[in-house]
């Protein structure tokens, strides 16, 4: 057996150039989809750009850590939603006392005695609901709840992935994902129906 | 003590959405969304709500931030 020389070198230098370069094309073919999904888990336009700035710049200096093959996408949002945590957005575990949680129907309920029971059917009636309301009643979700609404309402992404990116259990997920869309619907109800 | 058919529908509005109900509360939903306008429309707002939410809550990248990441990776690369 000999020692690698300078060709096994040589070739080990030129493979793991190519894996890198293709990590760093197939992450930022992604990029729009990473800010999409930034874009509502915090406040404002220039946040979400400076977070998505910085899960890339952590993500090219360790792409070593990527398992090829696994998703990538939910591996630049685990990056995102930690520096998002590590910003300073701590977790709430005050025991603030629990808002009134308002059943599946009640957004439903509201448009109904606004529009009328038939207009439920058609597929515009969602329309009388502003972008800005939208927008809005995300923002007002709290944000544990907000982040799983978001990756999985927004992202697309998988209950496992969102599991998986945020580390916690499945269970987790869906319950605060239920809580988090009741909320959601809550907040609509309270704002603008026109 | 039973729910209301229509109160147990509600309850499973969002799974029957995300497709995660079991066999038999698929069964149970459908076989009372079938007879139930009430709970019928309510389930299709809700699947309307969703595709709405997508679509006017995602914003697309702003232009200029492409550049800004490419440019990551070049510092990246000479560090």
């Amino acid at each position: 057996m000999s020692e690698p020389g300078p060709d096994t070198d040589a070739r080990r230098i030129a493979t793991e150039a190519r894996d890198r370069l293709r990590f760093e094309e197939d992450a930022l073919a992604l990029a729009d989809q990473v800010y999409r999904v930034a874009r509502r888990l915090v406040g404002s336009r220039e946040e979400a750009e400076d977070l998505v700035q910085e899960t890339y710049a952590r993500a090219f200096r360790s792409w070593r850590s990527f398992t090829p093959g696994t998703n990538l996408r939910a591996w630049l949002l685990r990056i995102l939603t930690n520096l998002n945590v590590d910003r300073g957005r701590k977790i709430q575990r005050s025991p603030r006392t629990q808002p009134l949680e308002e059943g599946d129907y009640y957004l439903a309920n509201k448009m109904a005695s606004a529009a009328g029971e038939e207009a439920l059917e058609t597929d515009d009636v969602v329309e009388r609901l502003s972008q800005d309301s939208i927008v809005n009643a995300l923002s007002g979700i709290p944000p544990q709840f907000r982040d799983v609404v978001v990756l999985v309402d927004i992202g697309e992404f998988s209950y496992a992935d969102a599991a998986q990116i945020l580390d916690v259990p499945i269970g987790t997920v869906m319950s605060r994902l239920h809580r988090g869309r009741r909320a959601l619907k809550q907040h609509l109800a309270e704002g603008a129906i026109s | 003590m039973t729910l209301d058919p229509c109160d147990r529908c509600e309850e499973l509005l969002q799974d029957f959405l995300d497709r995660t109900l079991t066999d038999v509360e698929w069964k149970e939903a459908e076989s009372h969304l079938s007879g139930c306008d009430y709970c019928a429309r309510r389930y299709k707002f809700e699947e309307s709500l969703r595709r709405y939410v997508r679509t006017t809550a995602t914003e697309r990248m702003p232009p200029g931030l492409m550049d800004k990441l490419t440019e990551l990776r070049r510092l990246d690369a000479t560090a």
